[in-house]
């Protein structure tokens, strides 16, 4: 016969690397900034490069954040997000160029309110547009991935092509409202004052995002559901409709992305949304699918990156997403904020 | 007779190629505690998930308040007046506590008296109200599963196994919420494998052996009748 | 005999083995049913594309897992083939080189990106293969100096498969039946031979003990599991393997032309070409492969001038004539697409079987 062991609990010390695990994502951003910064070793530049990579991760993440959503609360994988990203950009900047007595005044307040109605027409055309894919490709294939990625395809392929139908193949150049071209300088910076507007757009989108769901019911909603909604309809909501409505959401806010793009680069094709799904994927992959916290840093984080390497070393600039997302993965296999589901 | 606040008649359910339920009868009366007992395995997890909804009956109708709601959505069937507490507890981990109630309260605000009155019977949820639910004991995430249930007046409480693996501490706090539950006059279908709150709670009792009801009847005459629980469930449950 | 070379999978439809006879005899005689430099270099490509499908098949029929990187190994074999001879000069050693090593290369690719994704989640493999393909799209159009950028590679295959190499002077005077015996000639045989040969193999795989655990996979990776079989390591080794053939279609196609570039190869459009083969023919089955892939490619080369001749002819209406422009056939491929996934699954092979 043996004693049981004696009971004896210890308080242990939580080591400062346990303690710093749940925030090291959030970390990461400014460890990227100081690496970047010892490295490019020129104050001006890192600021001009800092601003443009936070710009380019705000778009991105404005782009990914619906996809994210999605997927976590439906497990429903869109690989047609990116029709709307071009649909965005087509329907924004058509409404520019009708607009263009606005954006070619010299006045502030008139640019920014031709964007505005740009931005509202688009995320108008891209929310309808989201809510008729929903029910067209996406619902009849509901907890099927394989046939879901197909057919998701497959409606950006026909997306595209009708985007090529309506505006013609050639690529269409745009300039940007007057108030907005060049750049103010800051420091010895100079930075362009359409990636402020962008940063600024960016974090409006971000707070306002998580605002709702932290704040309303509808945000508690979505996130029980991403959780277990089974167990969120077993208390009498309906996820379906909540899901519909977080489709539309998220397509009005890649059609909203689609525009900042656009206007970002200058020139809009139809595979631009192609394109940009690259980014967003490897976003929403290291950030954790279904998590619009992870989803935002891995934005930021894939933006400073690109921009630094793209500084330092302009032909690794291409592979340093893959590296990330490789090193990320390595890290955590599940994304940096893993979303535990229920089942 | 009529008065059943639930009933169910000839339920089959499959789940993929496996028929789980087989014809299912099942009455639950208004206003009691009725007991639904069997084996491991045996279909009464299933039976619970078919009547809120998760799964699909194939063949039979399931009454509810005179309704037939066999082929109502969950959300639908929710509505209506259904608390469920699921076996894994459905517990949101990365809401709080009280985000937890608030998702809970479907109908409007949380009712205070109500809240008061849960509290009395599970303080631990009042003392974390503002944490993550995740962050809480097993014990202490069957309450808020529990209260959940008891945010709202629900015309019938499904509640699956809900002393499953907790210090018999615990299970005394349990038992004394749900006698709470049931000396207001509510209607509940338990499932419960501990016979000691079984036979403190339960008004009627019915067995299941695979995915049929073998036997139903007064609580009081299965817990005092050895032998016909050896025959039924296959081992004494005095023996726990 | 023939029962064993198809590895028992016979096409079990009377239609469909009339229809897989009669492309195989079409192609076995193509130089001399249709000769012509453009319908020759047609059935070649068919050749090519029925091995790229089936071996992309493999990966999304039996497997159930979406690669959008086929494309990607598809070209590594290609720009194997080319990068071999043009540095090692003309010859069937630096085919026999670059085709090896190109195969080898996709398949260690595939192996990294398997582990990876596959290890987590079946869907991340879709999402990282887009995003590792694009990305290599990029880099070959990129790294100028060595792959040719965008112009790609122009390259000299042995002297015995151009057309400047004339044989059978003595015995039929340079000519049988009317068709000129010359370099190409057996150049198409050399791809018709090899594509035969993969095509037979991935039959013989996909029947052998390994093909059905993977199907067993795709039909309940869960259950697969608990029987005992590591899914993971079947599905990485699926990935290896459609790889490494993809790479070796791959350089049997840069054989054909002798040239390699970005849009003959890696290019996104030749992507979602194979995926329309494979729905189109019918996923899960070899012979869908066989099917689509000719479909597609005979679609391609006469479907649009038939779309050409319906625009002109409704070039009064308003709209009509931009959505059947020839240039957008893919816009009907990709509705034809989404209306195959939603109702035949099974594509044109499973119709075939299930109505005879």
């Amino acid at each position: 016969m043996t004693a049981a062991p004696e009971h004896a609990p210890k308080m242990a010390e939580v080591t400062f690397r346990d303690r710093i695990a749940p925030h090291m994502p959030v970390l990461l951003v400014p460890l990227i900034a100081i690496a970047g910064f010892i490295a490019i070793q020129n104050p001006s530049s890192w600021l001009t490069l800092t601003v443009s990579g936070l710009a380019m991760g705000m778009m991105i993440f404005i782009m990914a954040s619906g996809l994210t959503l999605v997927f976590g609360l439906m497990d429903v994988i869109n690989f047609g997000h990116g029709a709307f990203v071009s649909v965005g950009a087509f329907v924004g900047i058509s409404v520019l160029m009708l607009l263009g007595h606005m954006t070619e005044a010299p006045s502030l307040m008139l640019n920014l309110g031709a964007i505005l109605l740009a931005v509202i027409g688009a995320m108008l055309a891209t929310g309808l547009m989201g809510w008729a894919f929903e029910k067209v490709i996406v619902e009849p294939v509901y907890g099927h991935h394989l046939k879901q990625i197909l057919v998701t395809m497959g409606g950006l392929i026909v997306v595209e092509q009708l985007i090529i139908v309506l505006w013609g193949p050639e690529e269409i150049y745009i300039l940007r409202p007057e108030a907005l071209k060049g750049a103010i300088t800051f420091a010895g910076a100079a930075i362009e004052k359409y990636r402020l507007v962008a940063v600024g757009v960016g974090l409006v989108v971000f707070l306002a995002m998580r605002w709702v769901l932290r704040r309303t019911k509808i945000g508690l909603i979505v996130r029980a559901g991403v959780e277990n909604g089974e167990m969120v309809q077993a208390l009498g909501y309906r996820l379906r409709l909540v899901f519909v409505g977080v489709f539309i959401a998220g397509s009005a806010l890649a059609g909203l992305g689609g525009v900042m793009w656009g206007l970002y680069q200058e020139v809009i094709t139809a595979h631009m949304g192609n394109h940009a799904m690259i980014l967003i994927f490897i976003v929403v992959i290291i950030g954790g699918l279904g998590s619009v916290e992870g989803c935002f840093i891995g934005a930021l984080l894939v933006g400073l990156l690109q921009n630094y390497i793209a500084f330092i070393e302009p032909k690794a600039a291409l592979i340093s997403n893959i590296a990330l997302m490789v090193a990320i993965l390595m890290w955590r296999p599940m994304g940096m904020i893993p979303v535990v589901k229920a089942k | 007779m009529s008065d059943a606040i639930l009933k169910l008649e000839g339920v089959y359910t499959n789940i993929a190629q496996y028929h789980i339920l087989q014809g299912v009868d099942l009455e639950v009366p208004r206003g009691a505690v009725t007991m639904l007992l069997g084996r491991n395995g045996v279909g009464k997890t299933t039976t619970l998930r078919t009547v809120i909804g998760h799964w699909r009956a194939h063949q039979g109708r399931i009454l509810f308040d005179g309704e037939d709601i066999t082929k109502m959505p969950t959300p639908a069937i929710a509505r209506m007046g259904l608390g469920f507490v699921p076996e894994d507890m459905g517990i949101f981990a990365d809401l709080t506590v009280e985000e937890n109630m608030v998702l809970a309260a479907a109908s409007g605000p949380i009712n205070s008296a109500r809240l008061d009155w849960i509290f009395a019977a599970f303080p631990p949820l009042k003392t974390f109200w503002k944490s993550d639910a995740g962050t809480l004991s097993g014990g202490q995430k069957q309450m808020l599963s529990i209260a959940r249930a008891m945010v709202e007046e629900r015309k019938l409480y499904l509640i699956d196994e809900p002393t499953k693996g907790l210090a018999p501490a615990i299970i005394s706090t349990m038992a004394r919420a749900l006698k709470d539950l049931k000396d207001q006059g509510a209607s509940v279908l338990l499932v419960e494998q501990n016979f000691a709150v079984a036979k403190a709670l339960g008004d009627s009792a019915n067995v299941m052996d695979d995915g049929r009801m073998i036997w139903s009847g007064e609580m009081q005459e299965l817990a005092t009748d050895a032998a016909l629980q050896e025959r039924l469930m296959g081992l004494s449950l005095e023996a726990h | 005999m023939i029962r064993s070379l198809l590895s028992n999978d016979l096409p079990r439809s009377l239609p469909l083995a009339l229809i897989l006879g009669v492309i195989l005899i079409c192609l076995a005689l193509a130089p001399f049913l249709f000769p012509g430099v453009r319908t020759v270099d047609t059935a070649a490509r068919i050749c090519v594309f029925i091995v790229l499908v089936a071996s992309y098949d493999l990966l999304l029929g039996y497997g159930g897992i979406v690669s959008f990187a086929h494309t990607m190994f598809f070209g590594i074999g290609a720009y194997g083939v080319a990068l071999a001879s043009t540095h090692m000069g003309r010859g069937f050693d630096s085919i026999a080189v670059g085709a090896v090593a190109g195969a080898l290369l996709a398949a260690i690719l595939a192996l990294v990106i398997g582990l990876f994704s596959l290890r987590v989640r079946a869907i991340f493999f879709a999402m990282i293969t887009l995003a590792v393909a694009s990305a290599v799209a990029v880099l070959v159009s990129q790294l100028s100096g060595l792959t040719g950028g965008e112009d790609g590679l122009t390259f000299k295959t042995p002297r015995e498969l151009g057309p400047a190499f004339k044989f059978g002077k003595e015995a039929f005077d340079g000519v049988l039946f009317g068709v000129k015996l010359n370099g190409k000639l057996l150049a198409y045989y050399f791809i018709f031979i090899g594509a035969l040969v993969l095509f037979l193999a991935m039959l013989r795989v996909v029947n052998s003990p390994f093909g059905r655990v993977l199907q067993a996979i795709r039909e309940n990776d869960f259950r697969a599991e608990a029987i005992g079989y590591r899914v993971v390591y079947y599905r990485v080794a699926a990935t290896c393997l459609s790889a490494a053939v993809a790479a070796l279609a791959g350089s049997l196609y840069a054989v054909w032309l002798r040239y390699v570039g970005p849009d003959t190869s890696l290019s996104m459009e030749i992507m979602i070409d194979i995926l329309l083969m494979v729905v189109i023919g019918g996923m899960g089955t070899m012979y869908g492969a066989v099917i689509g892939a000719t479909l597609f490619v005979l679609a391609q080369n006469y479907l649009q001038n038939l779309m050409g001749a319906a625009s002109e002819l409704t070039s009064g209406l308003p709209l009509v004539p931009e959505l059947l422009n020839a240039d957008r056939w893919l816009l009907w491929l990709g509705v034809l697409f989404i209306l195959s996934v939603y109702f035949f699954p099974t594509g044109i092979v499973g119709r075939l079987r299930n109505n005879g």
